[in-house]
């Protein structure tokens, strides 16, 4: 049991930095033209002088740029306005529980729902057509796949709130929100500027990690770009998936060299975030300094909470309207409802969406009990050796959160094609743990340090032996947390696209990766079933999270929420 | 390159017939017995659900008939397969490989005949099914985009470029007759036409119809393209999609992905002239409530460019055996018949009428093709392809001249 726990953190680490290595060397090569199958062993530049020949190049790269910065910026802002102006009162209770349930949604799924809604022919416009705008046919205007990325960015921001929202909650319990609101307050500041000069900056620091991630992850997204991104050029991972994909083998080395522009972009829009970092910094403490106390903020704390409460509705109506469409039989402008309802949908794609779904839920839960084992693993070395994992180790955890997707499963892919292991199911489960495992050991960590180490003492004092106490007391005390995280763990696998497409090579295919390659026939009949599976898998998942305890410890009520 | 690597890969883990040439589909009872077991990869475009659903059915027929299993690998752009198959051949892996079946025709049949990436001899006409097949009148079978087929492809089913509209929307008197009448047409209704966008094969089919109008001498289309004559050709063509685009749905700016994208767009009235490579692809989406049942379809009287799609086993295919009888299914006239039957398919057979025995000949008879299908005599003369290298040139120009500046 000993050998096994200090095994654990050095399984986390070959697994997170083996793949990334690879997989990053296995882009960077190809990309200055060493890729000795296809007879390329001569060291290149000629790859970037193609890349940076492609058309509007440029106009990609800075749509990522952009797409990064103003996806974490204007979320984060958000869910900022929304807990200063909110912390400690009932309102964040009810917008947690209105927002934790798009957490687990797939980024897809979101955006096919957006999509839906705010398109000329959308859910939005049959509603009040023609009555407010006399349309008896749909607008002729360029919404969904806009040259600007605006769609797109919408369709970022609304699943990105949920998740800064729920990181911020967590770092919340750690600052000391009741002391300094009333000192803040007898000081004459108001609620908000008392907030975020008290205590936003101790906030901040702890989910500063996350924020990156958004950064990362908007600025390299693959199926969000595809759905509701321009397409004229489209965003640079979009293309580099493109080339990677294209007939002409040679196009190889230029999604490789793309890849590594893409690696640039999200580090530029990093670099750029922390100058922002510092700018917020200087404007706080120019606040400060000038005494202003900002006392009237009824006005832009009613405005944050709109701007949440209208995150969650979008997504929620989006939905909805998916799960219309999925039913609907015939459907014209502008009839706010089908004329009629039908079964055919489901039906007809029953019979093809089994495989994947097997598929998605053998990923999803081999993936997802590997990185539980592995996340208890860690914990337990940790209080084993009563270390705590410093900011390196927090900082190793989130690198694959933090590197764009395509720059290193790109390279992850040929290793596995070498290894002879592209297109098969532990390959899959592998490029899935990389992703499921730092979301796993995050969600377990605070319930596992929370845990009285009182019990374990009083057992130990008992005579219980090292098995027998983790079996029969901290294990179920755990049990609650330790099925949130595998529920955690599964969703962020059912979500996954990328790397599901390259590793799984259109063999295995999941039910996001099916979604997103349907979205290109429009079929919104279709597209409406395959949403509803990717929305109904997670939620499954944390439905048996928060029942199963319930189930097992019914006789136990010092054991019951 | 991609492909290369998977090929290497996929050697090392798919298990190797061991004896996968000795024999013909000649032989067809030894080509059974040997596909009995089979996994067979149907390597198709995947973007409609109502030709997935179609290869569903296959599929079970095929186990239930000859123990064979039919795995569709569904394709967004069918050169990815050939690509696969290339890489193979680069990778020295002329055994066991991914692909089995391919659905296909144009440049991709071309390139793969060009580079000997087929299963040779030819083939086709030695499936038992082939005797049903009209390969005398339609001259598509054996010709297809200019290239000989010579039996590497078995045909599947024929294609011809269809209009649609909305009856209810638009006056059935006032269609447009040409392409040119098409573009009066869209600058006087500005953002209710489009194309898919190439390389979408009806977007490119789209702009082949065009150029084939436009164009002065046809004859020169026939041949593979000179790098001198090019612009010369095509101007009318980019002359008239410049013209096109300030009018086009979108303003040009934006372009629907393919031809279900553009149904949808049809149905939501954000379209009102939509087009398909498949003559009773609006009965079909009637039958399925994806259109109103007011759609109806038109052609051009001077013809609409036409052709005939197919099957090829690749070279080095795992299941050559498995790959023959599902050609050979797919040619039958029960297959053939439900293909044609817009409630599943809609896709016109090749099959000749003539050859079948009566009982089969009723089963085609009794399809109810639609009332937006038009009949076979008054879809207008069937325009020939042009040589599939035009397409990947004026593929490149269309991306060169239409994705904005930096």
């Amino acid at each position: 049991m000993l050998m096994l726990t200090r095994l654990g953190p050095a399984l986390v680490i070959l697994l997170l930095t083996g793949p990334i290595a690879f997989g990053l060397a296995g882009t960077v090569l190809p990309a200055f033209g060493f890729l000795p199958v296809l007879g390329g062993m001569e060291l290149t530049l000629r790859h970037f002088r193609d890349l940076f020949s492609e058309p509007a190049i440029f106009t990609s790269a800075s749509l990522s740029l952009t797409m990064g910065l103003a996806t974490a910026f204007i979320s984060l802002l958000t869910v900022m306005l929304f807990i200063a102006g909110y912390a400690g009162t009932r309102a964040i209770g009810r917008v947690q529980h209105l927002v934790s349930p798009l957490l687990s949604l797939p980024h897809a799924a979101a955006a096919f729902g957006l999509a839906f809604l705010i398109a000329p022919s959308g859910m939005l416009a049959r509603l009040i057509s023609p009555e407010l705008t006399g349309w008896q046919r749909p607008p002729d205007l360029l919404i969904v796949n806009d040259p600007m990325g605006l769609a797109m960015m919408a369709g970022l921001i609304v699943k990105e709130i949920p998740f800064l929202l729920l990181m911020t909650l967590a770092a919340l319990p750690q600052a000391p929100l009741p002391q300094t609101r009333m000192l803040a307050a007898s000081l004459g500041y108001g609620r908000m500027a008392g907030f975020l000069l008290g205590l936003w900056p101790v906030i901040y620091r702890q989910i500063r990690l996350p924020v990156f991630a958004v950064i990362a992850f908007a600025s390299s997204v693959v199926d969000v770009g595809i759905i509701l991104g321009p397409t004229r050029p489209a965003p640079l991972a979009v293309r580099l998936v493109e080339w990677m994909d294209d007939p002409d083998l040679s196009m190889r080395n230029l999604a490789s060299a793309g890849a590594l522009l893409q690696l640039g972009v999200t580090g530029l829009a990093l670099a750029l975030w922390l100058g922002l970092e510092r700018l917020g910094a200087a404007l706080c403490t120019r606040m400060a300094m000038h005494g202003w106390r900002f006392r009237r903020d009824a006005l832009i704390r009613a405005a944050a909470l709109a701007a949440m409460v209208l995150a969650a509705a979008i997504v929620l109506a989006g939905l909805c309207s998916l799960l219309l469409w999925s039913f609907a039989g015939l459907w014209q402008f502008p009839d706010a409802l089908p004329s009629s309802f039908t079964l055919r949908t489901w039906m007809r794609t029953l019979p093809s969406i089994l495989e994947p779904l097997r598929m998605t839920l053998l990923a999803g839960l081999l993936s997802t009990l590997i990185a539980s084992l592995l996340a208890i693993l860690c914990l337990m070395n940790e209080d084993e050796t009563r270390r705590r994992p410093g900011r390196g180790a927090l900082t190793l955890l989130y690198l694959p959160l933090l590197i764009p997707q395509v720059a290193f499963v790109f390279g992850l892919q040929l290793f596995l094609v070498y290894a002879g292991m592209l297109a098969t199911l532990p390959a899959l489960v592998l490029a899935h743990l990389v992703f499921v495992m730092p979301y796993a050991y995050l969600s377990l960590k605070d319930p596992w340090y929370a845990f009285d180490r009182r019990y374990d003492q009083i057992a130990a004092g008992l005579g219980k032996g090292r098995a027998r106490r983790f079996f029969s007391i901290r294990l179920p005390v755990m049990l609650r947390a330790v099925l949130t995280t595998a529920a955690v763990g599964f969703a962020v696998s059912v979500g996954l696209y990328l790397p599901t497409v390259l590793v799984g090579a259109g063999r295995l295919t999941t039910v996001t990766s099916e979604a997103v390659a349907l979205a290109s026939g429009g079929n919104a009949r279709v597209i409406g079933a395959y949403a509803f599976w990717q929305m109904f898998l997670p939620a499954a998942g944390f439905a048996v999270a928060t029942f199963m305890p319930t189930l097992i410890f019914r006789r136990f009520r010092g054991m019951q929420v | 390159m991609l492909k290369h690597f998977l090929a290497a890969a996929l050697l090392c883990t798919a298990s190797l017939p061991a004896h996968a040439e000795d024999f013909t589909a000649a032989d067809w009872n030894k080509v059974l017995e040997e596909a009995r077991g089979q996994t067979v990869y149907f390597n198709a475009w995947g973007g409609a659900q109502n030709i997935n659903a179609y290869i569903g059915w296959a599929a079970g027929e095929l186990r239930d008939r000859y123990g064979v299993t039919l795995k569709q690998v569904k394709l967004d752009d069918t050169a990815h397969a050939v690509a696969t198959v290339l890489a193979e051949k680069t990778a020295g892996r002329d055994e066991g490989g991914s692909v089995d079946l391919i659905w296909i025709n144009g440049e991709n049949f071309a390139a793969m005949k060009e580079r000997g990436l087929l299963l040779s001899p030819g083939w086709a006409q030695d499936l038992p099914n082939w005797r049903y097949v009209d390969h005398e009148n339609k001259p598509t079978i054996t010709t297809d985009f200019t290239i000989p087929v010579e039996g590497l492809a078995s045909p599947w089913g024929m294609a011809q470029l269809a209009f649609f509209y909305d009856g209810a929307r638009m006056d059935a008197a006032k269609l447009p007759r040409t392409a040119d009448e098409l573009l009066a047409w869209a600058e006087a209704n500005p953002g209710r036409f489009s194309y898919p966008q190439p390389p979408d094969f009806t977007g490119t089919s789209f702009l082949k119809q065009v150029l084939l109008e436009k164009v002065t001498d046809r004859s020169v289309l026939d041949r593979p393209v000179e790098d001198d004559v090019f612009a010369e050709v095509t101007k009318p063509l980019f002359d008239y999609l410049d013209t096109l685009h300030k009018v086009a749905w979108r303003s040009g700016r934006a372009f629907p992905q393919n031809y279900p994208a553009m149904k949808q767009l049809l149905a939501d009235g954000e379209l009102d002239i939509i087009f398909a490579f498949n003559p009773s692809e609006a009965s079909s989406a009637i039958a399925n409530g994806e259109l109103p049942d007011t759609v109806r379809s038109f052609t051009f009287p001077g013809g609409t460019l036409a052709n005939t799609h197919f099957v090829a086993i690749p070279y080095n295919a795992n299941a050559k055996a498995g790959a023959l009888v599902t050609a050979n299914f797919l040619l039958s006239p029960q297959a053939q018949a439900r293909k044609q039957d817009p409630a599943f398919w809609g896709d016109p057979t090749v099959l000749s009428m003539e050859k079948l025995d009566p009982a089969a000949r009723a089963g085609f008879e009794a399809i109810d093709l639609g009332i937006a299908t038009l009949k076979p005599e008054e879809l207008g003369p069937a325009l020939g392809e042009p040589h599939p290298s035009w397409m990947e040139r004026i593929e490149e120009e269309w991306n060169r001249r239409y994705t904005a500046e930096n």
